[in-house]
């Protein structure tokens, strides 16, 4: 099953500059499996968007097709052929 | 002599660096490196002979990361997330301390952190391990957060033994291992808990000491900015003796042992109340014989000074005479050339700032 992850520019240096990620695996697929991974294939990405406990970043939103991953399943919200997850910096930073 | 100085400069939104070239008669800054980022932590390590920067950035979208430098400020590189063992259920706040560990083994550096734990690396930063006595330590479910968060924040390796290792934590207090970080005892006796009720303020543990220091040439001295007094210890902890007779305040943050002189101490007192400096009065006050009296220095300090200084905020270099260093929650930092005598103006207008280092370079 393939997803696309969309970046946004702020994480996109922990990703070789890339503003758009596939990720291909054999489903049944949930968001944290695609999120473990991007932590292999980009460490410097993955400790960005889950603490080392695998925990969502608090202030990192996750739209799973325009969904907020959190009124889902969180990261065992299941995905499906051609899913988009969006990453958007949420509300912080004062 | 005049000495090429850098001064680095961590603030809530990010580093700055100073660097001076002329004896320190004016500075060169640089910045923001790692924008938006919380710098807690940083050191500037000399060992090697061309300095290493390390520094811990904390985002509060993306959580920290740990960084280096080899070429002052030039390039970074992002290293290996430092990370709880995924057996503790705990997960890296951030970074509070950077200590480079004894100067013959330039391998080693600790990392102090939130939640309060230290870490160890033997080659260089690329990998740190959890000193997993500390972190079983029975007394943790004891240890709480101060306002700024639960955090080891003093690390202060001994200079010749490896096996030694002194920490401050808030809250908890001062925590001694002997043996390289399989066992911790605390070693606290003398220090106040002002926080607790009367007949409970002197426990074993549990104080909120927000600063320890001590110098290289004198390992068993040690001085202490506790969250109300000032301390000195002269048996590597083992006993501490209130020393703030003559401050204005015993309140405060930092504390800095001068580089070549063991006896002199600087402190920036604050107010209890206020969290500012008595009267508005900016003032260093520096102690020549180890805290027993001090002196106020404010020469070319400001009036009307409004502001703390927080615990990392305060530094010397390894230049003779020495410069002194501190930056305020306002984003100005200032600094001497003369072990603290007179003053000027480093750099203003910068998010508050929460750390500096400095280094002959």
């Amino acid at each position: 099953m393939k997803v696309t992850v969309l970046l946004p520019g702020t994480l996109r240096a922990s990703a070789e500059g890339a503003s758009r990620l596939d990720v291909e695996l054999p489903g049944p697929v949930t968001l944290g499996a695609v999120l473990d991974e991007l932590d292999i294939r980009y460490p410097a990405l993955g400790k960005r968007l889950r603490d080392e406990r695998a925990v969502l970043r608090r202030y990192v939103n996750f739209y799973v097709d325009g969904e907020d991953c959190r009124r889902l399943g969180g990261p065992a919200t299941a995905l499906h052929e051609g899913t988009e997850v969006q990453i958007i910096p949420s509300v912080a930073g004062g | 002599m005049a000495h090429d100085v850098l001064l680095a400069i961590g603030t809530r939104k990010g580093l700055w660096l100073a660097t001076s070239t002329n004896g320190r008669a004016s500075w060169q800054l640089s910045g923001p490196h790692h924008p938006m980022t919380a710098v807690y932590a940083l050191a500037i390590d000399t060992r090697r002979g061309l300095p290493r920067l390390y520094v811990d950035t904390s985002s509060e979208w993306f959580g920290p990361s740990f960084h280096t430098s080899d070429d002052m400020g030039t390039t970074w590189q992002e290293q290996q997330a430092i990370k709880f063992p995924e057996d503790t259920g705990a997960a890296l706040t951030r970074v509070w301390q950077f200590a480079p560990g004894p100067a013959d083994d330039p391998d080693v550096i600790y990392a102090g952190t939130e939640p309060s734990a230290v870490f160890r690396s033997t080659d260089g930063g690329k990998t740190f391990e959890l000193l997993r006595g500390l972190w079983d330590h029975p007394h943790r479910e004891n240890w709480g957060p101060g306002y700024g968060g639960q955090a080891a924040h003093s690390v202060l390796p001994h200079p010749a033994d490896p096996r030694r290792l002194t920490i401050a934590m808030s809250t908890g207090g001062v925590y001694i291992t002997e043996d390289g970080g399989d066992s911790w005892r605390p070693s606290n006796s003398g220090i106040r808990a002002e926080f607790m009720p009367e007949g409970e303020q002197m426990p074993e543990y549990g104080q909120c000491v927000h600063k320890i220091a001590s110098h290289p040439s004198m390992p068993d001295r040690m001085f202490a900015q506790n969250h109300g007094g000032v301390y000195r210890s002269e048996d590597a902890g083992a006993s501490w003796r209130y020393i703030a007779d003559g401050l204005p305040s015993d309140f405060g943050f930092p504390m800095v042992v001068h580089p070549h002189r063991p006896e002199v101490i600087y402190a920036f007192p604050i107010s209890r109340e206020m969290r500012c400096p008595p009267g508005g009065n900016c003032q260093v006050y520096r102690s020549e014989d180890a805290g027993d009296s001090w002196t106020a220095l404010s020469a070319g300090l400001p009036d009307a000074f409004w502001n703390a200084v927080m615990r990392d905020a305060m530094c010397t270099d390894g230049a003779d005479p020495a410069g002194v260093y501190f930056g305020a929650r306002n984003g100005e930092v200032y600094g001497s050339a003369d072990d603290g005598e007179g003053w000027q103006l480093v750099a203003e207008n910068l998010p508050d700032v929460l750390c500096v280092r400095a280094a002959v370079v």
